[in-house]
């Protein structure tokens, strides 16, 4: 599961589908992982850094990365590794 | 390096400026911001209330016409006594229901020495909503399912055709969603003694409505296109803010349109972009639309471009616009006085 290539985010977690021109706003945790998600990085890589930026439990950190997932794919914002954009 | 515009002596009309808006006073707009012409422009009013009128800056000087109802020779010869005043080069007509008459009286206006870039009357016709669904089937592109009625017995035969809610058309313009038969009689009624007959049914697509701007050289070459999403939708359903967008299906189908009926002129797609990612086609304008001015802001000067190809000057095809360039409509009070009014109403002029 990859992030859509065109999907920019702002330092403010302002997030813009250009395709839809829908936009959305994201906390900084948020904010942050998609960043990380950009840079092909994997939810072991992430897991690492976020949980080293902040006070956060491995089961919690699980949960909302697995929310924050969902919710990009029901909002369209994502491509499978293979498919094709 | 400054290099001398072309002067040049524009007629414009649409100037109605209300919630749902006429494409005038944007493409006003955008031919006062071209580097490569100066206009004077004659704004050509069908009433005496139209705001574009009175706007400080936007036209030079306005004439009434007659409204295309009271006769296509009505209209012909008020633009013929106008010409011999201000000598037009070009008229951009951005109504619908004058554009028959502007597109028949081309020749007739080209030996005045005025010029006109509008369809033929052929790709005019086939694109009404009536016959959207030919339309569909000829040039490879998904409509929503229609039907005409012409009298209220057909209202029956809906069930068989549809499932609910349908939308009900007028031929040029009203739309409204019904969801039993009652409401469609009661909408029928309604556009009937506006529009005339037929009345139109049409399948409703749910979905995102997006649209296109275009312009097309005659030759099958678009020449110009922006898609855009609108974001805040009025009443009338009219866009009161919309954002461009970076949708190459929908360009795809605005150039294949265009390639395959050689389109001439301004235009705008209307489409509904489904859930599953498939695009319907509602609704083709066969004219420049009132947002027009959202592309001139995202980098498509669309007014110009259609000056340039009315006047045979070579062009190169507008590619690029940038995406998410946001349009928002507001109202704004002008203050008038009575002896505008006055001398609009006693002259026919201002």
């Amino acid at each position: 599961m990859k992030l859509k290539s065109n999907i920019a985010i702002s330092d403010n977690g302002f997030l813009f589908n250009p395709e839809t021109g829908d936009s959305y706003t994201v906390n900084p945790v948020a904010r942050d992982i998609i960043r990380l998600m950009q840079n092909n990085m994997t939810f072991d890589e992430i897991k690492m850094i976020i949980m080293g930026k902040y006070e956060v439990s491995d089961l919690v950190l699980d949960r909302d990365y697995h929310d924050l997932i969902r919710m990009l794919e029901i909002f369209n914002l994502t491509v499978e590794p293979h498919e094709h954009e | 390096m400054s290099m001398s515009k072309i002067k040049l002596t524009i007629g414009v009309t649409g100037l109605n400026n209300t919630d749902n808006p006429g494409p005038g006073v944007p493409v006003i707009r955008g031919i006062r911001e071209s580097d490569f012409f100066e206009c004077r422009i004659i704004g050509l009013a069908y009433e005496n209330m139209e705001p574009g009128i009175y706007m400080p800056d936007l036209v030079d000087k306005t004439y009434q016409i007659p409204y295309p109802s009271s006769g296509s020779d009505a209209l012909l010869e008020r633009i013929l006594e106008i010409n011999e005043i201000e000598h037009l080069d070009l008229i951009i007509p951005n109504f619908d229901a004058e554009l028959q008459t502007f597109m028949m009286s081309e020749k007739h206006l080209n030996q005045a020495g005025i010029k006109l870039f509008l369809p033929t009357t052929e790709q005019f016709e086939e694109r009404h909503k009536m016959v959207l669904d030919q339309y569909g089937k000829k040039y490879g592109v998904l409509v929503p399912k229609s039907m005409s009625l012409t009298t209220l017995n057909d209202v029956a035969g809906i069930r068989d055709e549809f499932e609910y809610p349908v939308l009900v058309k007028g031929k040029y313009y009203d739309a409204y969603v019904a969801y039993n038969s009652e409401q469609v009689i009661s909408h029928y009624n309604r556009i009937s003694a506006k529009w005339g007959l037929p009345v139109i049914i049409q399948e409703f697509i749910r979905g995102t409505e997006v649209n296109v701007i275009a312009l097309g050289d005659g030759h099958g070459n678009t020449m110009a296109a922006v898609p855009m999403r609108k974001q805040f939708i009025t009443d009338k359903g009219k866009a009161w803010s919309g954002i461009t967008i970076a949708d190459e299906k929908m360009l795809e189908i605005t150039r294949s349109l265009i390639k395959q009926t050689k389109w001439r002129g301004g235009m705008e797609l209307e489409m509904i972009k489904t859930t599953a990612g498939k695009y319907y086609l509602i609704e083709i304008n066969p004219r420049i639309p009132a947002w027009v001015y959202l592309a001139v802001g995202a980098g498509q000067n669309i007014p110009e471009a259609l000056i340039k190809l009315a006047l045979g000057l070579e062009i190169k095809p507008l590619e690029t616009y940038k995406v998410g360039t946001m349009f928002i409509r507001y109202s704004y009070d002008i203050i008038g006085d009575i002896s505008q009014f006055e001398k609009l109403s006693i002259y026919g002029e201002l």
